[in-house]
């Protein structure tokens, strides 16, 4: 049976392709269960997008949550193995507060974790199936890529007090500029060096675009192969990947938790990202785990936007029946309408808000 | 069919000083002008299309992406933190988010300070950052009132040029952070409307710079 006969919506469909995507590059699927101790998110609530969880007592007395989160799971199920690798993807409800208001969604997530060595092939590999799970979406879509270790780079160079490196990555996560400028000036920091901040908050560029520029505009300022190493990662995407790559410094994740690559997908049409991820070596470091880690998720809920679906009709025939209809001519019409690829619905009363296309009517 | 650019603009004088400096910069649309109840206007010829939106609510539409662009105060950013890129300080609508009391208020620091405010989150944050134990009340209007009839010991509220404070009896006790309108993007308008997004930063910025 194809998709379209299994009558897929659209979030079902992109579940599907992403499941098929992932499975073609070696992952395989980690089913977990619905709940998870409470105690996992509140020494690690600082990854968790928002800190509240939905907690209740099991029979035993554990205090226990429902998912607000997949990646600690995870990390927390498989085993420590860093010379080797694991790869997992996984297609999991999470239950999270929505942002403006004061209750919990369920959200619909997919995304895939590595664990283990995680060379540049890897990340290569990652980040090219991040793209092809937004082309899965949409054309219209672009990866944004930053390095916190860039940044992270160019604040120690600049002496940057930790209490202010803070208000930094925030500022560049805004483009904004203005506000870099009155920091840097409370920082004493010189004119250089502040032009330097704001030009790194307004890159948004193609690779080979940007890193040149990078190149120049960090010499001296960071470790050369630091940069290289971004180079070379980026120039391995295959050509119609690096169509879709921007490097843009305004995707900051928390630097407690991750290092280096980090990401976000964006497709047009949609208001917020729709992907996000990263290398979290940091986190699995916090779990006394001794594997690096890469990942990203997709979030189905945030999809909404793109399909209008506008059903003219709820069904296509409704079939009304009375007491004295005989069952076997009501039945047999029925199978009649739906063997020609229809919807029917039969009732002796018609609902007042149902639309329909035809009415049959198997009264006296 | 050409894409357009939606901008929301906050209605009242700073959307009009808004548009104003919009226009000087080259993204006019003449319909605007017009008087009449019309909310939405657009230049179909450069692209643009403006809407006239509640001050408060201009982040909502551009973090929702019902506008791409838009102008709101740095009071609403800080109180709504939306997921927005800031581009510009138009320094437009300047005032102050300020912490004010009546004259011989003394901060007893045994108590729990009773601070009433529009802006929950951002005396909320000031305190936190102080470490300063609080009881918020949340008010929508009228805030001066408050200290004076003992509902709170300071209030938390956009000072402009202080008159108002004055003329209830109350002095401004310490200052929070400047305001002033910012021009704000949507983060997916900014990846594919870069081009006449970036046309209109430059643009304004180097009108303010004139």
């Amino acid at each position: 049976m194809n998709k379209n006969e299994m009558n897929l919506n659209f979030n079902e469909e992109v579940v599907f392709k992403l499941r098929s995507l992932f499975e073609k590059y070696g992952f395989s699927q980690y089913k977990m269960n619905k709940f998870e101790e409470y105690d996992l998110y509140a020494r690690n609530k600082d990854f968790l997008i928002s800190d509240s969880v939905i907690t209740f007592t099991d029979t035993n007395g554990k205090l226990m949550a429902l998912k607000p989160d997949v990646t600690l799971s995870i990390i927390k199920n498989t085993d420590d193995l860093p010379t080797t690798l694991q790869k997992v993807y996984y297609n999991e409800n999470v239950y999270r507060i929505a942002k403006g208001t004061n209750t919990f969604k369920e959200i619909m997530q997919v995304g895939l974790e590595c664990f283990g060595d995680i060379d540049s092939y890897r990340i290569s590999e990652v980040i090219t199936l991040a793209c092809k799970s937004l082309t899965s979406i949409s054309d219209a879509s672009v990866l944004d890529i930053s390095h916190l270790g860039i940044i992270n780079g160019v604040c120690d160079s600049f002496n940057i007090p930790s209490y202010a490196k803070k208000e930094i990555f925030k500022y560049i996560s805004e483009k904004n500029t203005h506000e870099l400028n009155s920091l840097c000036n409370k920082l004493d920091l010189n004119e250089e060096n502040a032009e330097t901040l704001k030009a790194l908050a307004s890159i948004s560029g193609k690779a080979d675009m940007v890193i040149p520029y990078l190149c120049e505009l960090l010499d001296g300022i960071i470790d050369k192969e630091l940069l290289s190493d971004f180079n070379n990662i980026l120039n391995s995407l295959n050509d119609e990947i690096k169509e879709m790559v921007r490097i843009d410094f305004s995707v900051v994740s928390d630097t407690h938790f991750y290092n280096a690559i980090v990401f976000k997908g964006f497709i047009n049409g949609v208001p917020v990202s729709v992907l996000s991820g990263g290398q979290y070596d940091k986190l699995l470091q916090k779990m006394k785990r001794k594997s690096g880690a890469i990942g990203f998720a997709v979030y189905l809920d945030a999809l909404d936007r793109l399909v209008e679906v506008k059903k003219e009709y709820d069904v296509d025939t409704v079939i009304v029946y009375d007491n004295n209809t005989d069952l076997a001519v009501l039945s047999n019409k029925v199978q009649e309408i739906q063997k020609n690829g229809q919807s029917v619905f039969a009732c002796k009363v018609i609902p007042s808000e149902l639309k329909y296309r035809e009415l049959l009517k198997l009264t006296d | 069919m050409k894409t357009m650019l939606n901008v929301a603009l906050p209605k009242g004088r700073l959307g009009e000083k808004v548009y104003a400096m919009f226009e000087k910069s080259g993204f006019e649309c003449p319909s605007i002008k017009e008087n009449n109840r019309k909310l939405i206007f657009e230049n179909e010829e450069i692209g643009v299309r403006y809407f006239w939106v509640k001050p408060s609510d201009v982040a909502i539409y551009v973090e929702r992406g019902a506008a791409d662009i838009g102008v709101a105060g740095k009071d609403i950013l800080l109180e709504y933190t939306p997921d927005v890129y800031e581009l510009l300080d138009l320094n437009l609508g300047k005032c102050k988010m300020a912490v004010a009391a009546k004259a011989d208020f003394r901060d007893d620091k045994q108590r729990t300070l009773k601070v009433a405010t529009k802006f929950t989150n951002i005396a909320q944050q000031h305190y936190l950052s102080k470490g300063r134990d609080i009881d918020i009340i949340h008010l929508n209007g009228s805030i001066e009132i408050a200290p004076i009839l003992g509902l709170s010991d300071v209030i938390v509220d956009i000072v402009e040029t202080g008159t108002t404070l004055k003329e209830n009896n109350l002095e401004v006790k310490e200052t929070i952070v400047p305001i002033s309108a910012r021009l704000i993007s949507n983060k997916t308008s900014y990846k594919f409307k870069s081009e006449l997004i970036n046309k209109i930063v430059t643009e304004i910025s180097a009108l303010l710079e004139a």
